[in-house]
């Protein structure tokens, strides 16, 4: 199994009467919220954690694009992917990933993320969601009855970019350009495509159908996300593709301390912070006309932005609680107990890519070292050989190539090298 | 005794249903946001007098799909070749919300075809300084108190019929929505006050005096971008969706408009 250290960078000084005083974390977020003087310690401290997790021995770590959000600090992951692939050297950089539909041209994303792929030396693993509801059509303008459309047309158009041996015109239904011509190219001749999704049909009959990762993003545990995984793996079983845990991605809360009481402790703060005032949308921007297709909704599956919206505001009305650790919405506990829950999760639910979120909410500094390390050393060598021997995984960066073409290098090696010879 | 026929007329869209009752002159009718699901006391009160005349619009209850509509010139011509096949080439016209904007531009870019226009709130225009409510962001059971005047009624109105699939009925509405956003998404404006001036039908210009949707404000914009002799008119305790708060009142101005 592979394990990823994810960070949503939420801004952590969200006030305490932001549910009463506030409409929603998103898309009206009050701008007079932002201090930038936090806003640099923020981005310094998590990119600091982002690399120190890669240095702890995750296998990759990943960022994510929100706009207009006071949870996700992040409208360009690609500004945050550059600067990790520089302090990085081995982990996979997963951005999850570029919103192809907000990008006009999407050849944008093409670029973007082979300069990524470049300069990571093949590390990119390329995510695309169709991104919510809040962040496109809201926040972004988009408009919800052509939205998913438009992202197949921008997923068909950065694929072709990267593929393309010569330049080439391409008439879309959204975008027409006469000359695509993705320069640089990736490492990677295709970085791994992972698409975040919940509960909607088309994203698991779209990666099951095209080898994607369907990577299920849920911020309120397995037991929630379980049918949106069956789902994807009852789509691939109707097309007959083999069941390889790692074309799955799962993303969970996972905090960890010495005892269960220990954690609850430690934890319980952060994760309230985020569940109750980073989760704290307004039901009004979860439901554009045709962001839910005509066969999700006659599968009746309710989306989590929406339900996160509700939960919020059912929150409100009965004075807070702390369900998300007896409902598993974040799984705390000894080394032991987070490693045999992280397994039983990863097993029911067939997958191969764990994503975690060991900062969240207004987790201290020290905190999520307290976390990173305790998962790292101790949890993290009980659940990773998990399907390693059984299946391969397909969807995970190559990196540079073994044997290196004559002359080719790490640029940032020679460099430094060339640099102290001139001295 | 009258009753409402249906018939089925073909147009580059698709099939497109047509709700016809009354006898008279004929009037055309383009519907607003939730399209027509059923027959309403206001066209009732017209066909009293005239033989009303409804073809559907592409994503709307009886429309053809909306789906490969892209742009406004699609949308625009979709609206004119449904009022063709319906018979309604060179009759008054009433257009309401979104049934408005796309009725001012049929009426501006084929000035023939429109004897006398009707807008009932249309959409079309957007002002910053007084914005048009977001009607895709409401919550849940909000949308028909933003709408309407008497809500309760006004849901009961789109609700599903006794003998109607819930299943179905729902995902007819969100057809309708769908459609309604493809055309107006995100804040309303067509870019339709570059071709007001060209609209020569004498134009009534009807407002709901508590539209919490369109600004009355926007009344006096469409009428002087339509030009000299536009009448407007306030309808009192009437919302957006004028012509189901206060159907007796609507039909009555608009009576007297076109016999004038």
């Amino acid at each position: 199994m592979k394990v990823l250290w994810f960070h949503l960078m939420p801004y952590q000084d969200l006030p305490a009467d932001f549910k009463d005083k506030h409409n929603s974390v998103w898309v009206d977020i009050d701008p007079g919220l932002f201090d930038p003087l936090r806003g640099h310690q923020h981005y310094h401290e998590y990119m600091d954690q982002l690399e120190y997790a890669a240095k702890a021995g995750f296998h990759g770590i990943c960022v994510n694009e929100h706009h207009s959000n006071a949870y996700g600090m992040m409208p360009s992951p690609n500004l945050i992917a550059a600067t990790l692939a520089r302090n990085t050297r081995d982990a996979a950089l997963c951005v999850l990933g570029n919103s192809v539909a907000l990008y006009n041209p999407p050849t944008r994303v093409a670029e973007e993320m082979a300069m990524l792929d470049c300069i990571s030396g093949g590390r990119l693993i390329a995510g695309f969601p169709v991104g919510t509801p809040m962040d496109t059509c809201y926040a972004y303008g988009q408009n919800p009855a052509k939205l998913r459309d438009r992202y197949y047309e921008g997923i068909d158009l950065v694929l072709k970019a990267w593929a393309a041996d010569k330049p080439f015109a391409f008439n879309g239904r959204y975008t027409q350009q006469r000359y695509v011509n993705c320069w640089p190219r990736p490492v990677q001749k295709q970085p791994p495509i992972w698409i975040p999704g919940g509960g909607s049909v088309e994203t698991w009959q779209m990666c099951a159908e095209r080898s994607f990762v369907y990577a299920n993003l849920s911020y309120f545990g397995h037991q929630a996300s379980m049918t949106h995984v069956k789902g994807f793996w009852g789509e691939m079983k109707r097309l007959g593709k083999e069941p390889n845990p790692f074309q799955a991605a799962f993303l969970q809360f996972v905090g960890v301390a010495e005892t269960r009481a220990e954690a609850e402790k430690l934890y319980h703060e952060p994760a309230n912070y985020f569940y109750n005032r980073c989760l704290h949308t307004d039901p009004a921007y979860a439901n554009p006309p045709g962001y839910t297709s005509e066969a999700t909704v006659r599968a009746r599956i309710t989306s989590q932005v929406l339900r996160a919206a509700e939960e919020s505001r059912k929150a409100t009305r009965s004075g807070g609680g702390a369900k998300f650790f007896e409902e598993g919405h974040v799984i705390i506990g000894s080394p032991d107990e987070v490693a045999e829950k992280l397994l039983n999760v990863c097993k029911e639910m067939h997958v191969g890519h764990l994503l975690l979120l060991l900062h969240f909410g207004n987790m201290s500094r020290d905190l999520t070292k307290y976390n990173t390390d305790l998962f790292a050393t101790k949890v993290l060598p009980q659940i990773k050989h998990l399907y390693e021997k059984e299946w391969e995984d397909h969807w995970w960066p190559t990196g540079m190539p073994k044997h290196l073409p004559k002359g080719a290098a790490h640029a940032k090696s020679t460099f430094a090298t060339a640099g102290v010879a001139a001295q | 005794m009258n009753s409402i026929k249906e018939r089925i007329v073909e147009t580059p869209a698709g099939p497109t249903r047509v709700w016809e009752k009354g006898r008279g002159k004929k009037l055309g009718y383009l519907a607003g946001l939730n399209g027509l699901p059923k027959w309403s006391p206001f066209l009732d009160k017209l066909a009293e007098t005239r033989r009303v005349i409804v073809p559907s619009l592409p994503g709307y209850p009886g429309g053809p799909s909306s789906e490969p509509l892209d742009t406004q010139l699609d949308w625009v011509l979709a609206a004119r070749d449904a009022l063709v096949a319906a018979g309604l080439d060179g009759a008054d016209l009433i257009g309401a919300s979104v049934g408005g904007a796309l009725a001012a531009e049929v009426a501006a870019l084929w000035p023939k075809s429109v004897r006398k226009l009707v807008l009932i709130a249309p959409f079309g225009l957007f002002d910053s300084e007084t914005p048009i409510a977001d009607v895709f962001a409401q919550r849940p059971g909000q949308t028909t108190v933003l709408l309407s005047e008497k809500p309760t009624d006004y849901a009961g109105y789109l609700s599903v019929p006794k003998e109607g699939d819930a299943g179905e009925w729902e995902v007819q509405t969100l057809r309708a929505h769908i459609a309604a956003a493809s055309l107006i998404w995100p804040l309303g404006d067509t870019r339709l006050s570059k071709r007001l001036m060209r609209i020569m039908a004498p134009t009534l210009i009807l407002w709901g005096h508590n539209d919490h949707v369109i600004p009355l404000s926007y009344a006096r914009r469409f009428a002087e971008g339509i030009g000299a002799g536009t009448k407007v008119k306030i309808v009192r305790k009437a919302g957006h969706t004028l012509e189901f708060d206060e159907p007796k009142a609507a039909a009555r101005t608009i009576d007297s408009f076109l016999s004038s």
